[in-house]
């Protein structure tokens, strides 16, 4: 049996009372499986008023770097569930043009379910809000300049400073 | 399904406060509900978001994310943010009467 319950009226809890979030990704990985997480969880928290930042260190840095960041690949090596998936012997993944299938295939997935490519995404962020930084270390040691990086990137921060400046965010490293 | 009088209607929410009827919704409800969040003038951007939302609800049976509004809407991101102030995927769906949107991005 249903019944209708008439209640007091109200609004949902939009949290515009609740006390500033804060959240930040260090993202240290530059394989194409591995990019996508910071930036799908990011949007959510953008989406919830969230300030977000996002830390580009070491591998990450090829997610910034303009002559990279379209073109992240995915590997199955090691991946085992990319080889079961794929009824493909761990030994195959090695094998010259597997990797370029397998970014292919993944790159075609994420179209069908209309997520933006890593450029596109990155500006998506920027326009909600979100701070990108690049780690000063990883700019010198790849010899980078501001140039080389997307223009959505807010600067070049060394670690104390981003250390500072996420002062009580919650944090993930990927 | 609870329901609630809003401007002396019963209107049928979820249990979060999101109209669950599409067709009991209707543009004095919209002010009424933005209002109730702080929106206190429904302008004619508003409107464009809202008329948006409702027929890509209409036509695709859920409700559209903010990356959609921009991409098929196109209605700039950062618009978004400044007429639904910090979560805007939510508020504007709550004022146009839809639920939340599902999708991540």
């Amino acid at each position: 049996m249903t019944t209708t319950e008439s209640r007091p009226s109200f609004v949902p809890d939009f949290g515009d009372e609740a006390e500033d979030r804060k959240i930040a990704f260090v993202c240290s990985k530059g394989t194409l499986d591995m990019a996508y997480p910071a930036l799908i969880m990011a949007s959510g928290a953008l989406e919830q008023g969230v300030e977000t930042h996002i830390f580009f260190t070491f591998w990450g840095m090829d997610m910034i770097n303009k002559e990279t960041m379209g073109e992240l690949k995915f590997t199955p090596v090691g991946n085992t569930t990319a080889t079961r998936q794929a009824h493909m012997p761990m030994l195959f993944t090695a094998f010259p043009g597997v990797a370029s299938l397998a970014t292919h295939q993944m790159k075609k997935t994420l179209d069908d379910l209309e997520i933006p490519d890593i450029p596109t995404f990155l500006s998506h962020l920027s326009d909600m809000g979100c701070h990108l930084w690049a780690c000063k270390m990883s700019v010198d040691m790849f010899e980078l300049s501001e140039e080389d990086m997307t223009d959505d990137l807010d600067g070049i921060l060394n670690v104390g400073d981003f250390i500072e400046l996420i002062d009580g965010a919650q944090t993930m490293f990927i | 399904m609870p329901t609630m009088a809003i401007d002396d209607r019963e209107i049928h929410v979820d249990d979060e406060g999101f109209l669950t009827e599409y067709d009991e919704w209707d543009e004095d409800l919209a002010s009424t509900l933005a209002s109730a969040i702080g929106i206190d003038e429904l302008t004619e951007d508003h409107w464009k978001v809202i008329s948006f939302l409702r027929s890509d609800y209409k036509e695709k049976g859920e409700t559209a994310t903010l990356r959609r509004v921009a991409t098929v809407g196109e209605i700039p991101t950062k618009q978004l943010f400044v007429l639904f102030p910090k979560k805007p995927a939510r508020k504007m769906a709550y004022v146009a009467g839809l639920p939340k949107p599902a999708g991540c991005i």
